[in-house]
């Protein structure tokens, strides 16, 4: 606190991830359209080993969770906690290493996939080699980010820092555990664990990859850069303070849920269940805070986009976090297991929640960044609805299908006693329309993030018109 | 930053001490995790307490066992059949822990595009699964499924699945060393009685196709039922 020297931000490193977000977030969405398109009309399958569904959906999940959401959160990361710190970031050299590092790793991923290399654990794919590079990476940036807090200039710390930090310290921790294996060759390797206890450790690693990659760093995000885009301060710090304790101590236990009715042991699939059920309370208290936090300011809502974004953002944050405890409950589940539904839920997530959040932000940021409005403004507000429809349209569409199929495949005949669906094809083809609606969706979400790069790159490139931030009225609250 | 003046006490003992900030959150994660994950490992570890009666996968299995890791088959297809009337039914028995014990990594799958494959050994002949696998379409009509023409084609490596089974050996798996330096001829004399049954249906391959090893590991899922279950059915 002695020295007066104004901070100097590292805002390059900022606009790097925040490239690399649009990128991938572009490659991901495009690949996640073709599988779509190859759920409803198989011959887009190509009869070509390195584009078959089995081998591009990997690289789907992997490109939109770590290289998307994953650029998404640093980005929010490198500019929110310099200024939150009042403090550049500890080490330029190792920022840019965390940078080039991520990017060649999801290189790497995006070049073995499709070569059917493989650990074939879901959303843990990437061999070991790879595996390592992230460990080595994720140390580098959990340096850089704890040397950060360590020479900040604010004693306090805000609470995106707290959500920042769950994600820095538990991400490591699942990565490592589930990825323990064997080698056998440079590209192959085999899991420590077998049989049930390889299916615990991994979906204990997959519904907390969910918890600490997909919603803390994003609760992190929404809590510094709603209340900027709101100049409101943030509701409650009380509420924000229980929800995040109750979120870091709760979320730890839900993985079993995915392995309702498998042979995995009763007493755990009770504990996830339970978990799973308890967790809408602190969900909801994430949500609520964002929400309220727009108390005052919803005249604002009508006309800022930015604003939209958000709203749609945590409302669908809001959804997800009802429907996943409820698909959490042993009957529901049984219905909606190895169902379309379950797609539906994780997208109402992914798009719904980490999408409209990450336009928002971007949207937000681009013109501090470089000092220029949006070169077409009109095209934010067209994103948003092209997003926020075309989500509609995807969830309804896997969700109509997720019941149907999931009544079909149950449904017994009650003369005979038997299966009254007796081949699984006649389910596969009612769900065609579906999947062609799903395709539809998909599209729209996939042209409004490629209106967004077009207008992104536009707006660097100095076509738009000159931008100077307003002077914050009302900072986030801390 | 801030206008208001009121000092919490838990802002001075947590939200100024970013170690012991770290620390409980750390502790935070860390319950859960031990109360489920330390019993998956010591009492309800099936490979720790294998009995035997499920065997690890043979030299040929083991090699279709790749094959149906690379190809991503556990993205359109379960292993997992529930203990549910409908499933039971439209599978057969439901799947029991046990039947898990040598699988690295587990493949119970998370979405059915197409069935259940948990119990499909034995279901259809080889041959069925070789068109099957050329074109789908030809055994299940309608069927969706990409055509996997280049399984028909391309040879696995012998010297590759002897890699694979000292992974598993290092890893735990009871392969013992004679088994690893013997794996090519059983590659061999395993792949040979599945050419010979194709042959009977006039589909002319070889041994070392990747089509044979994976028809091999296709018809040993499920076929490793507990006796008890085996005998007194559903």
């Amino acid at each position: 606190m002695s020295s007066n020297q104004p901070v100097v931000y590292d805002d390059a490193i900022v606009k790097k991830f925040l490239g690399a977000t649009l990128l991938w977030g572009v490659v991901g969405m495009l690949v996640g359209v073709i599988l779509a398109l190859q759920l409803a009309w198989w011959p887009a399958n190509g009869d070509i080993p390195y584009i078959t569904f089995g081998r591009l959906r990997p690289l789907h999940t992997n490109a939109v969770i770590f290289a998307f959401a994953g650029n998404a959160v640093f980005t929010a990361i490198y500019w929110s906690m310099q200024r939150l710190l009042k403090v550049r970031m500890w080490s330029d050299g190792l920022s840019n290493f965390h940078f080039w590092g991520w990017q060649a790793i999801i290189v790497s991923a995006a070049v073995t996939l499709p070569l059917g290399l493989t650990q074939a654990k879901e959303y843990a794919e990437l061999i070991w080699p790879i595996d390592i590079a992230i460990a080595v990476v994720w140390v580098a940036f959990a340096i850089n980010f704890f040397g950060t807090i360590h020479i900040r200039k604010i004693k306090h710390l805000y609470v995106a820092i707290w959500f920042y930090m769950s994600f820095v310290l538990t991400v490591p921790i699942l990565h490592i555990v589930n990825n323990l294996s064997v080698p056998a060759t440079l590209t192959r390797s085999y899991p420590i664990y077998t049989g049930m206890t390889d299916a615990l450790v991994q979906w204990w690693y997959g519904h907390n990859a969910v918890a600490f990659f997909l919603t803390t760093p994003f609760l992190g995000l929404m809590y510094y850069f709603l209340p900027k885009a709101a100049e409101r301060p943030v509701y409650s710090y009380r509420l924000s303070i229980i929800h995040f304790w109750a979120l870091v101590c709760l979320y730890i236990w839900a993985g079993p849920h995915h392995l309702l009715y498998s042979a995995l042991p009763d007493w755990a699939q009770t504990a996830g269940m339970v978990f799973s059920v308890m967790l809408i309370a602190p969900s909801w208290g994430g949500m609520l805070n964002g929400l309220l936090t727009l108390r005052g300011a919803w005249d604002r809502v009508r006309q800022d986009p930015i604003l939209k974004f958000y709203v749609v953002g945590v409302s669908f944050y809001g959804m997800s976090t009802f429907e996943g405890p409820m698909m959490s409950i042993r009957a529901v589940n049984g219905l909606a297991h190895y169902t379309n539904w379950v797609v539906g839920h994780v997208h109402s997530g992914a798009l719904g929640w980490n999408g409209m959040m990450t336009f928002g932000m971007i949207y937000w940021l681009v013109p501090r960044l470089w000092g220029r409005k949006m070169a077409k403004e009109s095209w934010v507000g067209l994103h948003f609805w092209l997003a926020t429809v075309g989500i509609i349209f995807y969830i309804i569409a896997m969700w109509a299908a997720g019941v149907t199929e999931g009544l079909m495949l149950r449904a017994i005949d009650p003369d005979s006693g038997l299966l009254l669906y007796t081949n699984f094809l006649d389910v596969v083809h009612t769900l065609d329309p579906f999947y062609w609606m799903r395709f539809g969706g998909g599209l729209m979400f996939l042209t409004g993030i490629l209106m967004m790069f077009v207008n992104v790159f536009l707006t660097v490139r100095g076509s738009g018109e000159p931008f100077s931030a307003p002077a914050a009225a009302v900072p986030a609250a801390k | 930053m801030s206008n208001h003046t009121e000092e919490h006490w838990h802002r001075r003992a947590l939200e100024h001490r970013s170690t012991l900030f770290a620390v409980l959150t750390v502790f935070g994660i860390s319950i859960g995790s031990l109360v489920e994950l330390v019993p998956m490992f010591t009492v309800e570890n099936a490979a720790a307490h294998a009995t035997g009666e499920v065997q690890p996968y043979t030299p040929l299995e083991l090699a279709g066992r790749d094959i149906y890791l690379r190809e991503g088959c556990y993205l359109c297809h379960s292993q997992m059949v529930r203990p549910m009337r409908a499933e039971t039914l439209r599978y057969g028995t439901w799947s029991r822990a046990e039947e898990y014990t040598w699988d690295r990594p587990f493949q119970l799958g998370s979405r059915r595009i197409g069935p259940d494959l948990h119990r499909v050994g034995g279901k259809y002949p080889d041959a069925w699964h070789y068109e099957h696998m050329k074109d789908p379409r030809s055994m299940s009509t309608g069927s969706v499924m990409p055509n996997y023409p280049w399984l028909l084609e391309w040879s696995y490596d012998a010297a590759d699945i002897q890699a694979s089974m000292k992974a598993h050996q290092r890893a735990g798996t009871p392969y013992t060393d004679d088994e690893i330096a013997a794996a090519p001829s059983k590659l061999t004399e395993e792949g040979e009685a599945i050419v010979g049954r194709l042959a009977e249906a006039n589909i002319t391959t070889t041994s070392d196709k990747e089509i044979v090893a994976l028809i091999a590991y296709l018809q040993r899922l499920g076929t490793d039922r507990p006796k008890d279950v085996a005998k007194g059915g559903e």
